[in-house]
């Protein structure tokens, strides 16, 4: 369980992930919500670091941040439309869409309030890339190698997509 | 341990590898690619059916009768959609070789799923399913409509990816583990000891069958359907009604009969309801649409609402119903839509009151088409008849009879709009005064052909194929 220190870091991370996840939904910019974005997976990162989980973070920084959100700026400064336009985030469905939501969110609190989660009681795993690459090519190597597959498929499908004819 | 279980899926993903790869050396007449792709599909098949039997992995991966059937429903469909979009291919500007490619690829994908015994290959599967059939969707870049099918699809099926996970989340959460096997185990041991499942596995109980729902169309989660399917090149959407459909009834299956079959109190009655707004909804849309694509989008939705009745009755005969009546709903549902590429491809219109006629222009596709609508409504002696027959003694053995009686009732409405497209063939005078014949190519006559035989040689001798159907629901037996 989370004591002390810990579970306050947990609760300001919650909240950056949160805060900022709202804001991608609701800037008008794009290019703001990019950079909001960068700021929540920073925030998940450091769930995954408050879990010792080192090197899930390090890919969480790596491939989120580093990666994706990079190449999504780069997409929207090299759109001139893009970079200066107000785009509105909400339409006439944002009530509805609230008050479902509110009501989800207030379900999940409850169910999950109210449950025993079952808890591992080994400590936690000190050298977890070694741990990591040792499931990763034994009990999980057959959806380590579909994985594969998909990121070809999806290589394959953004190049046809894409190219210019 | 046996690697050779692997030896289909794996033989197909070489495959389309393979045609990837000649595709990229190839110069001119790309279409012919096609061949290729379905000798591919017919080696595939054979090696499904000489498979042997047994699991890898620690049950991860599931080699037995249910994964072959179902494997075979993706195969034949995918080999009806292959030959049925050679014409199509034809007037494709770009790249006709990456479309059978990445229909291969998602087929592999649909393979591992319906073998995955555990969720975290299940996903990736599921993943794997998906992802070209968002690339197959807005192929046609030059279309607008088709790229808004490809987009919405997209967005619906990320989110729908998203439900699915937070699904599974909580069920490792509360357990544990991703095995399917142990899962159920251990959630016994919870259920013993403490007396109550608790809120949560209620929770991601509806969060699965969201995720799901939106892969299969269910009623309420249906309204990227006719906006997808009326965009998507027709061979496409043909395999979304069918390949995909099926992929998730597998998966469904997999999931809540493997591992939570003992609290079905806790989700069948979600299932009955959803199954029966499927029916009611799914039919009365589909009376007011005039597009033939639209049509049949919403009769497959109705349709996935009729093979939820087997889910429904939660028992061996409620799965046997199930993967029968996939595997006629196949022949009866591809033949329709192959009916209309071969039309469409003849005249350009997928419109329902432009086959005014076309009994007298074209009498065999005319015939052909009306035995399709026939068996999806379900009058004997057509496959979709025993289908339907088995899947409502399913649901009555089981005390179901209200959902019945909703799908009777719904299946008279049906009659309608199905008799509504024979109506326009038989009875109507075409509008145009001096109508040519449709031409039928040689790769869609084969596979209009492959269509009507299995309709009505799986009305006519049923059992051939009701006795695997038995044989894969014995999957789930302990």
């Amino acid at each position: 369980m989370l004591t002390g220190v810990s579970e306050a870091v947990y609760y300001i991370l919650a909240a950056i992930i949160i805060g900022s996840g709202v804001m991608v939904v609701s800037m008008k910019n794009i290019f703001h919500s990019a950079l909001f974005l960068v700021l929540c997976f920073f925030g998940v990162a450091g769930i995954y670091i408050l879990l010792s989980a080192e090197f899930i973070a390090a890919v969480q920084v790596l491939i989120y941040v580093g990666a994706i959100t990079i190449l999504m700026i780069f997409a929207i400064m090299l759109t001139a439309r893009l970079y200066s336009a107000q785009i509105k985030q909400s339409n006439e469905q944002v009530v509805p869409g609230l008050i479902i939501v509110s009501a989800l969110l207030v379900i999940t609190i409850f169910a999950l309030s109210k449950t025993t989660w079952k808890l591992s009681s080994q400590a936690p795993e000190t050298q977890t890339v070694a741990e990591i690459g040792k499931l990763l090519m034994t009990t999980y190597v057959l959806p380590f190698e579909i994985v594969s597959v998909v990121l070809l498929s999806a290589l394959i499908g953004a190049i046809v997509i894409a190219r210019r004819d | 341990m046996n690697y050779q279980l692997l030896l289909p899926e794996t033989f197909l993903f070489l495959w389309a590898i393979l045609i990837f790869v000649v595709d990229f050396f190839r110069k001119e007449k790309k279409y012919n690619l096609a061949y290729l792709a379905l000798l591919g599909l017919i080696i595939t098949i054979i090696l499904v059916v000489i498979s042997q039997k047994g699991d890898l992995f620690g049950g991860m991966f599931h080699g037995d009768s249910f994964a072959t059937f179902f494997n075979l429903i993706f195969l034949i469909t995918g080999f009806l959609t292959i030959l049925s979009s050679v014409e199509y291919t034809k007037k494709l500007s770009s790249y006709p070789g990456e479309y059978f490619g990445l229909i291969l690829l998602s087929m592999v994908g649909m393979m591992f799923l319906a073998s995955a015994g555990e969720l975290l290959t299940l996903y990736v599967s599921l993943e794997l399913t998906t992802i070209p059939l968002f690339v197959l969707a807005a192929y046609r870049k030059d279309d607008f409509k088709s790229s808004e099918a490809g987009l919405k699809y997209l967005i619906l099926g990320g989110m729908s990816s998203a439900l699915l996970l937070f699904g599974i989340s909580l069920i490792f959460g509360l357990t544990g583990t991703t095995f399917l096997k142990e899962i159920k185990t251990v959630l016994i041991v919870k259920y013993l000891a403490t007396g109550e499942i608790g809120p949560a596995l209620i929770l991601s109980f509806i969060f699965m069958i969201a995720g799901l729902g939106f892969k299969l169309a269910l009623v309420p989660f249906h309204m990227w359907v006719p906006d997808v399917y009326e965009g998507a090149p027709t061979p496409i959407t043909a395999f979304l009604s069918v390949a995909s459909k099926a992929a998730g009834i597998a998966a469904f299956l997999r999931i809540f009969f493997r591992a939570f079959l003992i609290f079905q109190v806790d989700w069948v009655l979600l299932i009955a309801v959803l199954a029966s707004l499927a029916m009611i909804i799914g039919n009365i849309i589909a009376l007011l649409q005039t597009n033939i694509k639209r049509m049949l989008a919403y009769s497959s939705i109705a349709q996935i609402g009729y093979i939820m009745i087997g889910v429904v009755s939660a028992s061996a005969t409620g799965v046997s119903s199930v993967a029968f009546y996939t595997f006629v709903y196949m022949f009866a549902n591809m033949g329709a839509f192959i009916t209309a590429i071969t039309f469409s491809n003849s005249t350009g219109s997928d419109e329902i009151k432009d086959y005014a006629g076309l009994s007298r222009r074209s009498p065999a596709l005319a015939a052909m088409m009306a035995v399709f609508m026939l068996s999806l409504v379900g009058i004997p002696p057509l496959a979709g008849f025993m289908g339907k027959y088995y899947l409502f003694s399913s649901a009555i053995e089981q005390g179901y009879i209200w959902l019945v009686v909703v799908a009777i009732l719904t299946s008279v409405i049906s009659l309608y709009y199905y008799l509504g497209v024979v109506r326009q063939m038989y009875f109507q005078n075409s509008i145009d005064e001096n109508p040519q014949a449709i031409t039928v190519s040689p790769a869609l006559r084969t596979a209009l052909i492959i269509s009507v035989i299995g309709v009505l040689l799986f009305g006519i001798f049923p059992h051939i194929f009701l006795n695997l159907a038995n044989q894969a629901a014995m999957v789930f037996l302990y």
